[in-house]
C-alpha cells in the first residue's frame, strides 16, 4: 500500500463520522434511484409480460344485446387480430360470514378452449366446465378476502333468482390487475370480485342465448384504433353500442398507467435533491480538508509527488465516501424495493410481482452517485492540483472580512461581538451560507411534501364524503325503473332518506375534444348527493343544462353559456345539445350533473330511475343487507359508508408509510448537512474559539458562536424550504390529477410547523454533537499554534 | 512589603504520552508583587510556558499550589478559573489570537463586554497608539499593530496581571520595541503587574526581576537596579 492511500485511510478513519453522514445522504440518492426506478421497471415489464402472455385486449365495447352470429362481420374488421363476444353482468353477492352484500361481475368466458383475449391466469383449481351449473372461476383477490378454495360456495341474485356458484378455480385476469368496485375509491377485495362462467351456463341465467352484451377485441400492432372503435360504433350501434374505447379507458389499465407515471416523477425529483445536496458536502469536507493539509500538499510536491498523484488522491477519498454511500443505497434500495412490491402486491393482482434487481440499474446509481461526487470535489481538487508547492507551503493569506455596518458605527451596535462574529462568517461565503441554508431546505420541503397529503386527503374525504356524497348506500338497477321504486327502496327497513337518481352514460364534446362519462341525474333539493360550487357551498341543480366539473370543463374547454354536444350512448347515439349552466367542484372522476327532470327530457322517455341513494339507520343495516340481497331488481350496491372506512385506513396506512420513509430522509439530510456544516465551522473556528475560552468565556458564550451561525442559517433555510415545500407540493398535486381523481391542493400552517420542527430537532441534535467537542478544546496546544 | 499577587509553591507540572513522563516543572516556588514587570527568560522546553499557563487559569499543575490574592486557584472548578480569566487576567500571545472576523476595535470590545470594570475599548486602543486603525480588521494591519490590539485587549478590562508569552516573538526588532513601549507604558501608569516570557535576553533589562528558567526549575532570580527603556533594548 502506498503512502498515500495509507493517508487515505487514516483520513477516512478520523473523519469517519463526517464520511459517514456524507455518505448516507448519497446513499439515499442510490435507493430512491433504485427504488423508483426498480419499482416502475418491475410494474412495467410484468404488465407488459401479463399482457402480451394473456393476449389482453386493446378495445372494448360495451353493447345491450346483440346476435353473435355478428362475429365474422366485428372479427373483419381491417387490423383486428383476435376477438372475444362475451356476456358481462353485474350481480349480487352473498357471501358467508358477511352481512353486507357484495358486488361482482360476472364474465362469460368460451365453452370449449381459450378466450382470444384477455385470457386467464390459472392460479389453482381448474377451468368451470360447460355442462356442469353453477361453476365458476373466481379472481384470486376475492378468493383470498374470503378464504376460498376449489370447492367453495356461496350464493348470487343473478337475474333477480339466488343461485348457489361452485369455485373449481382461482384465477387472474389482465384485464382485472386493478378491480374496483362500484362506489369505491379503493379496492375493496371482500366486497368486489370477478367470476367467470362457461358462455353457454351464463346466458342461460340472463336470458343471453345466442347474444353478447359486451366486445373486447385485440388489434394488431400497426393498426388504426380510431378506425377500429369508429368501425366497431357503426355496427354496434344499432344494438346499444356504448361506445367503443381503448385502454386509456379500461379503468385497471388507467390505474397502473397512473402509478407507472407517479414512479417516474418520483425517480425524476427525489433522486437529484440528495445527490444534489451529497455533492455540496463532499465539496465542503473536502475544500477543509485540502485547506488544513495545505502544507502537507505542498511537501508532497516538494519530494516530488505529481499533481496528478495528489489530485487522485483527494478523488479517491470522494470515490471512497461515494462507494460507501452506494453500498449502504444499494442494500437500502433493495429492502425498500421489496417493501414498495408487497405494497403494489396488495393492490395489483399478477401472476407474480417480483421486484427485479438489474444489474445495470445499480450499476447506473453508483455511476450517477460516483459523478455527482465528483462533481462536488471538483474544484478544490483542481485547486489542490494546480497549487504550486512553494506557495502551497506557506500559510493561506488571511481571510478579509468586511464590515457592514458602516464604519464608526460600532458604539450603536445592538449586537454583541459573539454575534457580529457569527454573522460576518455567514457573510464572508455566501455562497457556501445559501447552499447549507439550500440543502436544509431541502428537508423540510421534502417533510413538507410528505407531510401534506394528509391535509390533502382529509379534505377531500371531508369534501366527496360528508359534504357530497353523504349518503350510506347507494343501490343500483338492473334497469332503469319508473319513479315508483323509489317508494319501494324507501320503505326498506332501516332506510331514513331515499333520494332517486338517473344515470346515463354518454360522450361529451365541445369542438374537437370529447370525453366519454356519465350524466348523472339529480333530483331538486338533494339532501344526501349534492353539487358544491368552487366555494364548496351546497348548489341547487339548475333547471336547464349541465352542470360540469371544472375538471371536464378544463378539458373540454367548456364555460359557462357553452353549448355542449350531448351523445347518448344508450339511446342509439342520439346527439343533443345542451348548455352548460354551472361549473363545479368535484374530486372524483368526470362528473356531470343535471336535474333529473331536464335529463329525462334530453332523453326523452319520461322520468325512469337508475338507483336510488339511501341514509340509513346503521343499527338496522343487517336488515336492510338482507332486504337487497332478496330484492332482484336490485344489480349493485355501493356501500359509501364501509367506502369512506376502508379508504381511511389504507390511505393513511399508505401515508403513514410514505410520511416515514420521507421523514428518514429529511432527518439524514438534515443531519448531513448540518452536522457537517458545524464540523466545518469547528475546524475553522477552533482557534478563535479557544482564545475566547482564553479570555474568559464560558463555553455556554462560546457555543453560542457556532450556534448563532447554524441557528440563522437553519432559520434562513425555513421559509426557502415552506416555499420549496410548497411548489414540490403543488407539482406533486398536479401530477396526480387525472381522469380518476384529482387531489385538492391543502397545506396546512400545522404541516409548515411540524415539518420546521422536525428539521430544527435534529439541527439541535447535530449541533449538540458537536458542542461537545467545544468543551473538550485543548486551550494551550491552540495558542501555540498558527493557524 | 505587601503580600505577594501571585505566588507559586513547589508547583510541579508532568505530561504523560503513554510510557513516557516529561517533566515540565520541578517544585517551582514564585512570588510576583503588586506592580512589577517580571522577565521570564530560557530555552525551549525549560518550563516557562507551562507556569503561565498553569498562573493564567489554562491548565492544571500536578502538585504544588498557586495563590492569587490568597485563592488558592490549583482547587478551582473550570468555571472557576473561567471566571478568574475573565476578571483578573490578561494575556498576550506570541501569535496574538485576534478574532480575523472582528475589527480593532470590537476585538478590544470583545472583552470589555465581559468585564466588571473595562474601560473604552478606544482608550485602550489610545494606549497603544492605535486609535486611527481602530475600524481595520486585523488582515489589514500589520505584526506589530495586530499585537498592539492584543495589548489593548488584554489591557481594556483593567486585569490586575498580565501574562504574555513571547509577545514580540514574531515581530521585528522595531516593531518589538514598539510593542515592549506599550507594555512598559501600561506598566508604569496602570501598575499592571505583568509576567513576560521571552527568548530574547536583550528583553531583561526592562523588567524588575529577571528569572531564569532550566529543566523545569527556575535556576536564577536577578533584580535589576535600574530598568532600561525599551528603547535601549539590544535586538
Amino acid at each position: 500500500m502506498s503512502v498515500l492511500d495509507r493517508k487515505l485511510l487514516r483520513d477516512l478513519f478520523r473523519l469517519w463520522a463526517q464520511v459517514l453522514a456524507i455518505a448516507l445522504v448519497m446513499a439515499c440518492g442510490v435507493a430512491t434511484i433504485i427504488l423508483a426506478i426498480g419499482a416502475y421497471r418491475s410494474l412495467e415489464e410484468t404488465r407488459s409480460a401479463f399482457y402480451d402472455r394473456y393476449r389482453f385486449a386493446t378495445v372494448f365495447s360495451g353493447l345491450t344485446r346483440a346476435p353473435l352470429q355478428m362475429k365474422n362481420e366485428l372479427a373483419s374488421i381491417s387490423g383486428v387480430s383476435g376477438i372475444e363476444l362475451r356476456i358481462v353482468k353485474p350481480v349480487l353477492l352473498d357471501m358467508p360470514g358477511m352481512a353486507e352484500p357484495a358486488t361482482g361481475i360476472a364474465v362469460s368466458i368460451p365453452d370449449h378452449g381459450e378466450p382470444a383475449v384477455n385470457r386467464l391466469y390459472l392460479r389453482s383449481g381448474r377451468l368451470p366446465e360447460p355442462g356442469r351449473t353453477g361453476e365458476i372461476a373466481v379472481t384470486e383477490p376475492f378468493a383470498l378476502a374470503h378464504r376460498m378454495v376449489p370447492g367453495s360456495r356461496f350464493d348470487a341474485i343473478m337475474n333477480g333468482r339466488k343461485r348457489t356458484l361452485t369455485v373449481t378455480g382461482i384465477v387472474l385476469s389482465p384485464e382485472y390487475i386493478y378491480a374496483i368496485g362500484p362506489g369505491d375509491m379503493i379496492p375493496d377485495q371482500r366486497r368486489f370480485g370477478v367470476f367467470f362462467m362457461p358462455r353457454a351456463a351464463l346466458a342461460g341465467i340472463f336470458d343471453m342465448e345466442g347474444a353478447f352484451n359486451d366486445v373486447a377485441l385485440r388489434a394488431q400492432r400497426n393498426a388504426d384504433f380510431s378506425e377500429i372503435i369508429d368501425t366497431l360504433d357503426a355496427i354496434l350501434g344499432p344494438y346499444g353500442g356504448t361506445g367503443a374505447h381503448d385502454r386509456t379507458d379500461q379503468i385497471s389499465h388507467t390505474f397502473l398507467d397512473e402509478e407507472l407515471a407517479q414512479l417516474r416523477a418520483m425517480a425524476a425529483v427525489i433522486p437529484p435533491v440528495f445527490l444534489f445536496v451529497s455533492a455540496f458536502l463532499v465539496n465542503m469536507i473536502l475544500t477543509r480538508l485540502i485547506a488544513l493539509e495545505r502544507e502537507q500538499v505542498g511537501l508532497m510536491k516538494a519530494v516530488g509527488h505529481g499533481s496528478a498523484a495528489i489530485a487522485w488522491h483527494y478523488a479517491k477519498l470522494t470515490l471512497v465516501i461515494a462507494l460507501i454511500g452506494i453500498v449502504i443505497g444499494s442494500i437500502a434500495g433493495d429492502w425498500l424495493g421489496r417493501g414498495m412490491t408487497r405494497l403494489y402486491a396488495q393492490f395489483y393482482s399478477f401472476p407474480f410481482l417480483i421486484f427485479r434487481q438489474s444489474l445495470d440499474l445499480y450499476a447506473i446509481a453508483a455511476i450517477v452517485s460516483a459523478v455527482a461526487a465528483l462533481a462536488g470535489s471538483m474544484r478544490s481538487i483542481w485547486g489542490v492540483a494546480s497549487l504550486p508547492p512553494a506557495i502551497a507551503m506557506q500559510p493561506p493569506t488571511p481571510t478579509r472580512y468586511r464590515n457592514f455596518f458602516s464604519e464608526g458605527a460600532h458604539h450603536l451596535t445592538i449586537f454583541s461581538q459573539l454575534t457580529i462574529m457569527a454573522f460576518r462568517h455567514l457573510v464572508r461565503w455566501p455562497v457556501r451560507t445559501l447552499l447549507t441554508a439550500f440543502g436544509i431546505s431541502l428537508a423540510v420541503a421534502l417533510l413538507i411534501m410528505a407531510l401534506f397529503s394528509f391535509d390533502s386527503v382529509a379534505f377531500m374525504v371531508d369534501t366527496v364524503f360528508f359534504r357530497t356524497e353523504r349518503q350510506d348506500a347507494t343501490i343500483a338497477f338492473a334497469n332503469e325503473r319508473s319513479p315508483r321504486a323509489l317508494h319501494s327502496v324507501a320503505a326498506m327497513p332501516g332506510v331514513l332518506r331515499a333520494e332517486g337518481f338517473r344515470a346515463t352514460p354518454v360522450i361529451l364534446r365541445y369542438g374537437h375534444r370529447e370525453r366519454r362519462l356519465t350524466i348523472s341525474g339529480m333530483m331538486e333539493n338533494p339532501d344526501l348527493a349534492r353539487m358544491l360550487d368552487k366555494a364548496l357551498d351546497p348548489v341547487e341543480p339548475a333547471p336547464v343544462g349541465l352542470m360540469i366539473s371544472e375538471w371536464v370543463a378544463k378539458l373540454l374547454h367548456l364555460q359557462v353559456g357553452d353549448i355542449a354536444e350531448v351523445e347518448l350512448l344508450e339511446r342509439a347515439h342520439r346527439k343533443v345539445a345542451v348548455p352548460v349552466s354551472a361549473i363545479v367542484e368535484s374530486y372524483i372522476g368526470l362528473a356531470v350533473y343535471m336535474r333529473a327532470d331536464a335529463l329525462d327530457r334530453v332523453i326523452g322517455d319520461g322520468p325512469q330511475l337508475s338507483g336510488v341513494r339511501v341514509k340509513v339507520d346503521s343499527s338496522r343495516l343487517d336488515d336492510l343487507y338482507k332486504t337487497i340481497k332478496e330484492t332482484p331488481a336490485v344489480a349493485a350496491i355501493a356501500l359509501q359508508g364501509l367506502s369512506r372506512q376502508r379508504f381511511r385506513e389504507t390511505i393513511e396506512k399508505n401515508i403513514t408509510i410514505m410520511i416515514s420513509v420521507y421523514t428518514a430522509l429529511a432527518v439524514i439530510i438534515t443531519f448531513g448537512v448540518i452536522y457537517n456544516s458545524a464540523r466545518i465551522q469547528f475546524s475553522e473556528r477552533a482557534r478563535e474559539l479557544a482564545s475566547l475560552r482564553v479570555f474568559g468565556f464560558t463555553n455556554g458564550e462560546v457555543s453560542s458562536v457556532l450556534l448563532i451561525e447554524l441557528g440563522a442559517i437553519v432559520l434562513l433555510a425555513q421559509p426557502l424550504g415552506w416555499l420549496l415545500g410548497y411548489l414540490l407540493s403543488w407539482s406533486v398535486v398536479r401530477g396526480f390529477e387525472s381522469d380518476l381523481f384529482r387531489i385538492p391542493f391543502i397545506v396546512e400552517r400545522s404541516t409548515f410547523a411540524i415539518a420546521s420542527l422536525v428539521v430544527l430537532a435534529v439541527a439541535t441534535v447535530s449541533a449538540l454533537i458537536v458542542r461537545r467537542r467545544i468543551d473538550r478544546l485543548d486551550l494551550v496546544r491552540v495558542l501555540k499554534t498558527r493557524e | 512589603m505587601d503580600d505577594p499577587i501571585f505566588s507559586a509553591h513547589n508547583l510541579t507540572k508532568v505530561y504523560r504520552s503513554g510510557e513516557v513522563e516529561v517533566f515540565a516543572l520541578r517544585g517551582v516556588d514564585l512570588d510576583l508583587e503588586q506592580g512589577e514587570m517580571a522577565v521570564l527568560l530560557g530555552p525551549s522546553g525549560s518550563g516557562k510556558s507551562t507556569l503561565l499557563n498553569i498562573m493564567g487559569g489554562l491548565d492544571r499543575a500536578t502538585s504544588g499550589t498557586v495563590h492569587f490574592r490568597g485563592q488558592d486557584i490549583t482547587a478551582f472548578s473550570e468555571r472557576q478559573l473561567t471566571r478568574f480569566r475573565r476578571d483578573h487576567i490578561g494575556f498576550v500571545f506570541q501569535f496574538y489570537n485576534l478574532i480575523p472576523s472582528l475589527t480593532a476595535w470590537e476585538n478590544v470590545a470583545l472583552v470589555t463586554e465581559i468585564s466588571p470594570n473595562p474601560m473604552a475599548p478606544e482608550e485602550a486602543l489610545e494606549m497603544v497608539g492605535l486609535k486611527e486603525r481602530m475600524t481595520h480588521f486585523p488582515a489589514q494591519l500589520s505584526g506589530g499593530e495586530q499585537q498592539r490590539v492584543a495589548i489593548a485587549r488584554a489591557i481594556a478590562k483593567r486585569p490586575e496581571v498580565m501574562l504574555c508569552d513571547e509577545p514580540t516573538g514574531a515581530l521585528d526588532s522595531k516593531t518589538g520595541i514598539i510593542v515592549l513601549e506599550a507594555l512598559w507604558r501600561i506598566n508604569e501608569e496602570l501598575k499592571t503587574t505583568m509576567a513576560i516570557i521571552t527568548h530574547n535576553a536583550g528583553i531583561r533589562d526592562i523588567a524588575h526581576r529577571v528569572f531564569t528558567f532550566r529543566d523545569g526549575r527556575i535556576a536564577d532570580a536577578k533584580v535589576n537596579e535600574r530598568r532600561a527603556q525599551p528603547a535601549e533594548v539590544s535586538w
